[in-house]
């Protein structure tokens, strides 16, 4: 009954070609052999640490990405191949962004011509006035410019925008900070709704306490690329039922479960260590893991580790 | 298969030597007009002024392997007086358009230090500098400075920096609303020490692209003044005295006396342009990386 | 060492409404207050006029009594939601360090800074590790408060627990003010000792 993927992205890297000091140039392995799907009506939260290419996936998606990236893997929609091109005519129609700062407002436009296009319709209007007034945004906020809005409403703003667009897919990348809980809860109850309809919405987010309670299922990210993708439930359910021994560290570190901290960083992606990305953190550290490690299948869930069970 | 394979990564390789190139392609470019430049300036100083004494026996020869750019009506070689003439006219473009670029530098960064009254004062000068065609206000400056090399130095000097102090005041002033501007005060440091360790580095890139594309202007309009007899005195072998000449001459079919000290004049300015144009590519953060 | 905001009245424009009208509250030297509210309610603005960066239209900010100093190295040091924007991006990080003097080993130590960060430029570090330095340099001897305004929100939250944990134990240590901007519930109980909602104390309800 597994239904076919709206969105699908398969063994994706992205590297950056960066100039050192002088005429040298580097490769940043920001992204490696990433594998990830969106089916229809399903919410997909990405948690995972700062820094683990959870921004640049949404851009590589929307093709957004700049000149001195280079892309291997594919990124499938619908089942057909994405071509820049095609990106390029997808985007904001079919595939819809939810940008991650809020400087990416037109400065010189009024908040509500940005919602809704510059010649709206009735039906428009009326789904922009009824989205505003679910995030308690005031009657006149539509006519107001982004530097008179507070950091928490031009964060609704966006998310307005891409709920208004119709997409099929919406890449939410972090639309909760600046919320508080009630919007915050809000704004992931749109996106439910929207998800209910039929829609796809993946979920970048910090806030995962919330999204492990909003998503279907949930990919957790480190140091560019998946290290586990499970039901949402056992995220809920704690360290127990993961499978990761970062997705646990995760689950342990928000303030609710212990606040507790794991030494150590992400590795620079300069010099990104052999094998597993998470080993010179991991506790359970073997010779064998330094070899390539693949996505296996534990307990219905996927998992990137050879010590999960 | 295995070879299709294989000379996918050959391609690819390829064009990874390629792209790494890039950089090294755009400083090797520079270095070389740099130098073609330096050779021009060089050899209009150090060529000897016998080679142009007046020799009626060569008086307006067609260009030949002897005289490539032809003699004019005195019997003086054009290659080397077009060579003199660029020389000078480098010298003007360098000193005309450092000086201007200092300005635009200081006006710029003065009318972005908050003080109200100083950017509106500023920002009036500058539409009235930009608002008097720009010819007729070189020709007064020049001519209220005594003509001659003063004059076209003052004229060219004082009225290029208008549009480079513009981009830098708006680049400072968007600098100025940065967070760590707000960190560094905080931390105790004076305005002064803010502008020169946060705010002029970030000019390095504007200055430097700023001032290598003032120079075609510099040039073109010393060109010009002394063409319309405003600018340096006719013993100078400067290349808009070379062309107003040659006015008197063109009907006589003496086409060689305009036709290459303006082509020669067309290429250096194209070369400047150039020159600026692949400095901003290494340095302008949108296309540094590529 | 003390705090307070007296009676503050803020607007960004002579005819814009009231983003706070009339609040008060004091921080005082070894309390960690949490400042929470809705969005919209002035949180960040008043963090920011409490630190000095911007002024009051009415009202005063009063340290032990008397005006924040306007030059010279301020006791109340903010750090930002974004760290990416509070560090220049040509410098490389000792040099972030050394401008506020807080290039010493002991620090870094304190921070968990790793030497080979230094030789690197902002944008080659992750957000949690530019936080490590924009808190690294706010902790020179004269800093009496600390104010955060949603310092981890763009943060994992292992990095985000990583660096309160670091952070308390400084301002533990240290015996400083903390008035921290936050809309995660969870962590201002985790951290803090009381909070404040701005909510009940804005006396203009706003946009």
């Amino acid at each position: 009954m597994k239904r076919q993927p709206v969105l699908s992205v398969e063994d994706l890297s992205v590297s950056f070609r960066m100039y050192d000091t002088g005429l040298e140039q580097a490769d940043l392995q920001v992204i490696s052999n990433l594998t990830l799907d969106v089916c229809p009506g399903e919410i997909v939260a990405i948690a995972g640490s700062s820094g683990s290419g959870k921004s640049l996936l949404a851009h590589a998606v929307m093709g957004l990405l700049p000149g001195n990236a280079s892309v291997t893997g594919k990124i499938l929609y619908k089942g057909m191949l994405l071509s820049q091109k095609e990106k390029e005519k997808l985007r904001g129609k079919e595939i819809a962004l939810v940008p991650q700062s809020v400087s990416y407002l037109d400065p010189l436009m009024t908040v509500g011509a940005q919602v809704t296009g510059r010649t709206p319709d009735e039906k428009t209007l009326k789904a922009q006035k009824e989205i505003f007034q679910r995030f308690h945004l005031k009657e006149g906020t539509e006519k107001l410019y982004p530097f008179q809005l507070s950091g928490g409403m031009a964060r609704r703003i966006l998310v307005s925008t891409a709920v208004l667009s119709n997409a099929q897919i919406i890449l939410a990348d972090e639309p909760t900070p600046g919320l508080d809980l009630e919007m915050a809860v809000e704004a992931l109850k749109i996106f439910r709704e929207l998800a209910d309809e039929g829609k796809s919405v993946l979920l970048i987010t910090h806030d995962i306490d919330l999204a492990f309670h909003i998503a279907d299922r949930v990919a957790v990210f480190y140091a560019g690329t998946t290290v586990e993708i499970a039901d949402a439930e056992d995220f809920q359910k704690g360290p127990k039922a993961l499978r990761h021994p970062y997705s646990k560290a995760l689950w342990e570190a928000l303030p609710q479960n212990g606040f507790k901290p794991i030494p150590g960083f992400q590795p620079y992606a300069k010099d990104l260590p052999k094998g597993c990305l998470f080993s010179p953190r991991c506790p359970y550290k073997t010779e064998e893991c330094e070899k390539e490690i693949p996505m296996t299948k534990v307990r219905g869930g996927y998992v990137r580790c050879i010590h999960a069970d | 298969m295995n070879n299709a394979v294989a000379e996918k990564r050959m391609s690819s390789l390829e064009k990874r030597k390629f792209y790494r190139n890039r950089r090294t392609k755009t400083i090797l470019v520079a270095v070389f007009i740099f130098a073609a430049l330096l050779g021009v300036y060089l050899s209009g100083i150090l060529l000897s002024d016998d080679l142009i004494t007046a020799d009626f026996s060569q008086k307006a020869l067609k260009p030949s392997l002897e005289h490539p750019f032809g003699t004019d009506m005195l019997g003086r070689d054009m290659l080397v007086r077009t060579l003199k003439g660029l020389s000078v006219s480098i010298v003007v473009g360098t000193v005309a358009s450092g000086v201007s670029a200092v300005i635009a530098l200081i006006v710029g960064a003065a009318a972005a230090t908050g003080v109200s009254w100083l950017d509106h004062f500023i920002n009036w000068v500058i539409d009235l500098v930009m608002g008097i065609p720009h010819t007729v206000l070189l020709i007064l400056i020049s001519f209220a400075c005594g003509k001659g090399l003063k004059g076209v130095l003052i004229g060219v000097a004082v009225t290029h920096w208008t549009g480079l102090a513009r981009i830098i005041r708006s680049e400072v002033l968007q600098i100025r609303s940065q967070q760590y501007i707000e960190v560094s005060k905080k931390l105790g440091h004076s305005s002064w020490w803010i502008t020169v360790h946060h705010i002029l580095p970030h000019m390095v890139p504007q200055f430097m692209i700023g001032l290598i594309l003032m120079f075609p202007h510099a040039i073109m309009h010393e060109s010009s003044l002394t063409f319309l007899g405003f600018g340096l005195s006719p013993e100078q072998p400067a290349i808009g005295i070379i062309l107003s000449e040659s006015m008197k001459y063109l009907s006589a079919g003496m086409w060689w006396l305009a036709f290459f000290p303006g082509l020669m004049l067309v290429i250096l300015v194209l070369l400047f342009d150039r020159l600026g144009e692949n400095l901003k590519k290494l340095m302008d953060p949108y296309s540094a990386q590529e | 060492m003390q705090i307070e905001g007296k009676n503050l009245s803020f607007r960004y424009g002579p005819k814009l409404p009231w983003v706070l009208k009339d609040v008060s509250l004091t921080v005082k030297e070894g309390e960690r207050v949490g400042l929470v509210g809705p969005s919209g309610y002035g949180k960040s603005t008043l963090v920011r006029i409490l630190a000095g960066y911007l002024k009051p239209e009415e009202g005063q900010v009063l340290l032990d009594g008397k005006p924040l100093p306007a030059k010279g190295v301020c006791p109340v040091q903010l750090i930002y939601q974004h760290p990416e924007n509070a560090i220049n991006p040509r410098w490389k990080m000792k040099k972030v360090l050394q401008e506020s003097g807080m290039f010493r080993e002991d620090i870094m130590g304190a921070l968990g800074i790793e030497k080979d960060w230094l030789q690197r430029y902002p944008r080659e570090l992750s957000g949690g590790e530019l936080q490590r330095f924009c808190v690294a340099r706010s902790l020179f001897p004269g800093t009496h408060f600390l104010f955060a305004d949603e310092m981890s929100t763009m943060l994992d939250v292992i990095t985000q627990a990583q660096i309160w944990d670091l952070m308390l134990k400084e301002v533990e240590a240290r015996n400083l003010g903390l008035l921290m901007v936050t809309h995660n519930m969870e962590l201002a109980k985790k951290i803090c000792t009381r909070t404040i909602n701005l909510e009940k104390m804005n006396h203009e309800m706003k946009i």
